[in-house]
């Protein structure tokens, strides 16, 4: 933490203004780049699976829909494209850019680095949710799970709160550990359930992010965590403010709770809308803005494109690894995050500045 | 003008602050000084609507503080707690630009980019505008949250032990610069001290409390002389006149 080594990005922005406005120009081509990679990344995605699809079929497919003919195997490969990989491939970037932004605004709503949805109780409480609803009203269609387990998010993301101001925090750890603590209680109960009511197998689904499953018809919901991540962004300068502590918010004329209770309804409906149609994708919302943070800082206006973009790509890459690395069976994406989030997690905890963090 | 009528704060059954009637008037700047526990720092939280009153009024302008919306407060009324902790890694540009926020609600105008600068300028925090606060030291930081502070462009600046933490050289550099913005920028500057020769020296009016109540109020002169402040510190001080100014100094 010496003044004479700033970091790469703390110079760009230290000189002067032209040298400021060069740093966000420089800023914005890699974004760009990024998200460049992105998008090949998502082309890739399209034509890797076990059924043979490759550009080539998409080309016919296509031509074959303009000009209205098209053999049995054109039809095939527009419907798989149709109906399984573009599905497939929007379901993973919806959920790594919505959990990431989850995750960043938990982060400056409860000032600790180490929280996120998986760590705060809030996605074993949607998962208990979930499980609820299929005991009690078996029939209720998705958007009705979403809600309920949308609800219990809520709950127990407050409750998490709620013991945060009872207990003394005397490291920023104890904040993580007390959310951990809280999942892992709420888990075990969500667990008890299930064993008794034969539902371990569904509560498997929930737990464990896996894109697999995912079809036409079964993943649309998580369109709406677009639209959050979208009032997110709009909000952004709410966040940092908040994020500043109640104080400051105040007195900068801004409603602290308003803002804190917009944040926790985003991130509830977010973990909800997730774990309900491919499952839990843990350490995502933590890695993430992590990195954002180190390189960019925490203004929430700045960090929350890369932040999006970033947990897109990362689910994507953790997505097309998990299906290659055992060709032509799958390991579920939530492992893979699991296993490059761990590592990542661990990297950041036992960083030499981790008490800044 | 701020009007303080009948404040009680009390926390169980300790009443920190207990019944003070205030009124200072813009301009100038205004010291709170005391023991500890005397509730200084909470009447002016309690002033600055960061915490709420169990009885009494505070109003500013007219406006009563804990009835007025509070966006419309923030255009009229600052405040710098003590402790400012930020997990948030912001770059000192960043956080003076935030000061904006109730005028800009995050779309800043070429004014509020204008006004930015200028408190950076007078904080003389420009070579330090892209670092992140948490590269700075102690000094430097506590000036970025004056900046800030300061580019609320509020009528009332309120600011709770600015010189906590600050060593001899950056506390009168602060108190310079304090003097500076009541002056130069025409705010009303109310300030908690510790350090009663500092108050004396930089203040145009002291108020001291004791107890949650004030004891004595007025010029600097009128504060500086045994019997008044025996009263407030419990302290035997004798006052000396160095270069026309008074000194206390604890007797060994």
């Amino acid at each position: 933490m010496t003044l004479a080594a700033p970091r790469p990005t703390a110079i760009a922005v230290a000189t002067a203004t032209p040298a400021a406005h060069a740093a966000r120009g420089g800023r914005r081509g890699l974004f760009a780049g990024v998200a460049a990679g992105v998008v090949v990344l998502s082309a890739v995605s399209l034509f890797v699976g076990v059924s043979e699809l490759t550009p080539a079929h998409l080309v016919r497919a296509l031509a074959a829909a303009a000009t209205g003919t098209g053999d049995a195997e054109t039809q095939r490969s527009a419907m798989l494209l149709l109906v399984s990989r573009v599905p497939r491939t929007v379901a993973v970037l919806l959920a790594g850019a919505g959990m990431a932004v989850a995750g960043m605004l938990m982060q400056v709503l409860v000032r600790n680095r180490f929280v996120e949805p998986s760590t705060a109780g809030t996605v074993e409480s949607a998962v208990l949710g979930i499980l609820v609803v299929t005991i009690v009203a078996p029939g209720v269609p998705l958007m009705g799970k979403m809600a309920v387990a949308a609800v219990f998010a809520l709950a127990g993301t407050a409750l998490f709160l709620r013991i945060l101001r009872a207990v003394p925090l005397r490291s920023v750890l104890v904040v993580p550990l007390i959310g951990l603590m809280l999942g892992g209680v709420i888990s075990a109960a969500t667990t008890f359930v299930a064993y008794r009511t034969d539902l371990l197998q569904s509560l498997g689904s929930w737990t464990t992010g896996d894109f697999s499953g995912v079809l036409r018809g079964r993943y649309e919901l998580l369109w709406l965590t677009l639209a959050l991540t979208v009032v997110a962004y709009v909000a952004a300068d709410r966040f940092t403010v908040a994020g500043m502590g109640r104080d400051v918010a105040t007195t900068l004329g801004l409603s602290y709770r308003a803002v804190m209770n917009l944040g926790l309804v985003i991130v509830s409906l977010v973990s909800a809308v997730v774990v309900v149609t491919v499952g839990m994708v843990p350490f995502l919302g933590l890695v993430v803005p992590n990195v954002v943070s180190r390189l960019l800082g925490d203004d929430v206006r700045r960090t929350a494109p890369w932040v999006a973009l970033l947990g897109a790509g990362l689910v994507l890459v953790c997505d097309l690894v998990g299906r290659v690395v055992r060709y032509p069976y799958e390991i579920p994406v939530g492992v893979v995050v699991g296993v490059v989030g761990s590592v990542l997690f661990l990297h950041l905890l036992l960083r030499r500045d981790a008490r800044v963090a | 003008m701020i009007q303080v009528s009948g404040a009680v704060k009390a926390y169980g059954d300790v009443r920190v602050v207990d019944g003070v009637d205030l009124a200072l008037a813009p301009g100038g700047i205004t010291s709170i000084i005391g023991p500890n526990g005397a509730g200084k720092s909470t009447l002016l939280s309690c002033v600055a609507r960061l915490l709420d009153l169990d009885g009494g009024t505070v109003t500013v302008d007219g406006l009563d503080v804990h009835r007025t919306a509070s966006d419309v407060l923030a255009r009229r009324l600052s405040m710098l707690r003590q402790d400012n902790h930020l997990t948030a890694r912001l770059t000192v540009r960043d956080l003076v630009a935030f000061g904006r926020y109730p005028w800009s609600k995050g779309r800043p105008t070429p004014d509020d980019d204008r006004l930015v600068a200028e408190a950076l300028a007078f904080l003389e925090l420009e070579p330090f505008a892209g670092r992140y606060l948490d590269e700075l030291s102690g000094g430097q930081r506590q000036r970025a949250f004056v900046a800030m502070v300061l580019c609320q462009g509020t009528d009332y600046v309120l600011l709770d032990e600015p010189l906590n933490n600050l060593d001899l050289r950056h506390a009168v550099a602060m108190m310079r610069l304090l003097r500076r913005a009541a002056d130069e920028l025409g705010r009303t500057v109310v300030v908690v001290l510790h350090d009663v020769n500092v108050a004396a020296a930089y203040s145009d009016h002291v108020v001291a409390m004791r107890d949650g109540v004030v004891v004595h109020q007025g010029a600097p002169s009128t504060l500086m002389r045994t019997e008044v402040l025996a009263e407030i510190y419990d302290l035997e001080l004798a006052v000396h006149h160095l270069d026309g100014r008074p000194v206390a100094v604890p007797a060994l």
